[in-house]
């Protein structure tokens, strides 16, 4: 039977795995000493948990144990990983270099570093979202200490060449960071042959709980360390103080065991129902995909319907929880920084949708949301100015539009 | 953000959608918005012109929700109203009748642009003055 509503919004996060919630289960009420304590079984016991939690994340990404530093989530990784190389490497230099398209963690942690003296370049991706890892290499100056480039972006799935980018940081002596939040989990990510220095990811986008994320700091060729933004007790070889999540790292942990087991099998199975849903609703006259269809992540689509607006959309679909480029909400009014990057019209980025299928989704679901989005693409193309305007092929661009 | 039942209502069953024959010296036609800020609205109204009652409204909207549903209540409130009354709604009254929250507000100024500029569009028509419009907008 299915269920409504549908939840096709993975990309922001996942329902937790049963089988993680069941290995978590234990450090709640039984096992809930400090992972610190050394003198006493309770920390002993939670330590073990914690060190074997730190394999299980490690192997997923081709690293050692002692490269994993647990974190809150990808949000704060991002922020050790960027402010912590600028302030360790300071003598080194202060050029930062990242991409427009960057989620807000990175955007920021660097907007933030420009007003402590860093000199950050922010290069504009092609039509399709990719960045060509030549002009990440022509932007490399002699004070470049940092290239932070995400895997797989959050609203379109693209997933950028990091291998090229990783051996280009590398010929050039630069450090190489990664925001692979949505990437790990749902692809094979190798750190060494990556050539990655630094990466962040979370549990809650692989069906791990929310509040925990690790950094990888590689510890070899060469050997990377951050300047710690959290002062404290020391943990985690010093980079991040404060008492470990101890039930949320054995979730984490498990999460990871899981997503390794089951990834071949899964991506093949969500790229099939994802392209169906993608062929299905190009379809539909005028709707146009974003960014790169061949390199980008098995579970996500994002998808334009012109003329029609995004919010009002979704409003039309609210038995699919999906998300929007569009931003009626905002006081800005601004559409997705993310698409309007791309060089989209404001007003294809207006109509967009993403799609994020996860683990538990099911075919009879991709079903249901193709009939429902098709509906209301057609019922609000009926009730669209614009859609009869150029059904009367009026061209938008000729009229003068009143801006409010 | 949750809708309102009325917000609801209007964008699930919008009253008077459609198309009024603009050559037509008795109808006039707003169109405001752009299609880059994410609202377009096309209200038209049909005047009779012995009495100078709006007999007939339609509109069609690119938009949110509520931008739909502010469209679609205009064109319930200009019917059988005289030019003079139509210009009295006020977007606040679009406001409280769908509780629009603040960050709408916008939605219920572009349908009262909508209704002045068709208005004006009729009259402009009919060899008279446009209309300017008393108040500010933010």
């Amino acid at each position: 039977m299915l269920k409504l509503p549908i939840y096709l919004d993975n990309n922001a996060t996942t329902q937790m795995d049963p089988r993680v919630f069941e290995a978590m289960k234990p450090y709640f009420l039984e096992i809930y000493g400090n992972a610190a304590s050394k003198s006493h079984p309770f920390g002993w016991a939670a330590e073990e948990a914690v060190d074997y939690a730190r394999g299980q994340v490690a192997s997923l990404i081709g690293a050692s144990e002692k490269e994993i530093i647990f974190t809150s989530g990808a949000t704060e990784s991002n922020n050790l990983a960027i402010k912590g190389v600028f302030e360790m490497y300071a003598s080194k230099g202060n050029h930062i270099i990242t991409l427009s398209t960057e989620h807000k963690a990175v955007l920021d942690a660097c907007k933030h570093l420009e007003k402590l003296g860093a000199e950050v370049t922010y290069l504009s991706v092609g039509y399709d979202g990719m960045i060509d890892p030549a002009v990440i290499e022509a932007a490399i100056k002699p004070n470049t200490i940092l290239v932070t480039v995400m895997y797989g972006n959050n609203e379109l799935g693209v997933v950028q060449k990091i291998t090229e980018i990783g051996a280009i940081c590398k010929k050039h002596g630069v450090l190489f960071h990664s925001d692979a939040t949505q990437a790990v989990g749902k692809i094979p990510v190798d750190v060494l042959a990556d050539h990655i220095d630094l990466m962040s990811f979370t549990a809650h986008k692989m069906y791990g709980p929310k509040g925990v994320g690790a950094l990888y700091v590689r510890r070899k060729n060469p050997r990377v360390k951050v300047t710690a933004q959290m002062d404290g007790g020391g943990h985690e070889r010093g980079m991040r103080s404060g008492t470990l999540n101890v039930t949320g790292i054995v979730g984490f942990g498990k999460a990871c065991e899981i997503a390794k087991t089951d990834m071949a099998e899964e991506s093949t199975r969500l790229s099939g129902m994802r392209d169906r849903l993608e062929r299905e609703l190009l379809t539909l006259e005028e709707s146009y995909l974003n960014g790169n269809k061949e390199y980008r992540l098995p579970h996500t689509t994002n998808i334009s319907f012109k003329y029609v607006e995004g919010e009002g959309l979704m409003m039309g679909v609210k038995d699919v929880a999906v998300s929007s480029g569009s931003a009626c909400t905002s006081a800005s009014l601004e559409p997705s920084y993310v698409l309007k990057s791309l060089g989209l019209d404001d007003e294809l980025a207006h109509s967009s949708l993403r799609f994020g299928l996860g683990r538990f989704t099911t075919e009879a679901e991709i079903d249901y949301t193709i009939n429902l989005v098709k509906e209301a693409v057609t019922k609000l193309r009926e009730m669209s100015p614009l859609w009869e305007m150029f059904k009367e092929g009026i061209d938008l661009k000729s009229i003068q539009w009143s801006e409010h | 953000m949750a809708y309102s039942d009325k917000v609801i209502d209007h964008y699930t069953n919008p009253r008077n959608i459609g198309t009024l024959d603009k050559s037509k010296t008795n109808v006039g036609t707003g169109l405001v918005g752009a299609p880059e800020c994410g609202d377009v609205m096309r209200l038209q109204i049909e005047v009779d012109e012995t009495t100078g009652i709006i007999q007939d409204a339609k509109f069609k909207t690119f938009g949110c929700g509520s931008a739909i549903a502010s469209s679609s209540l205009a064109t319930e409130w200009l019917k059988g109203k005289s030019i003079d009354d139509a210009l009295n709604i006020d977007n606040m009254e679009i406001v409280e009748e769908l509780a629009l929250p603040p960050v709408k507000i916008h939605c219920s100024v572009l349908a009262e642009d909508a209704i002045r500029s068709a208005i004006n569009d009729y009259r402009g028509k009919n060899g008279l003055e446009p209309i300017e419009s008393t108040k500010v907008h933010h």
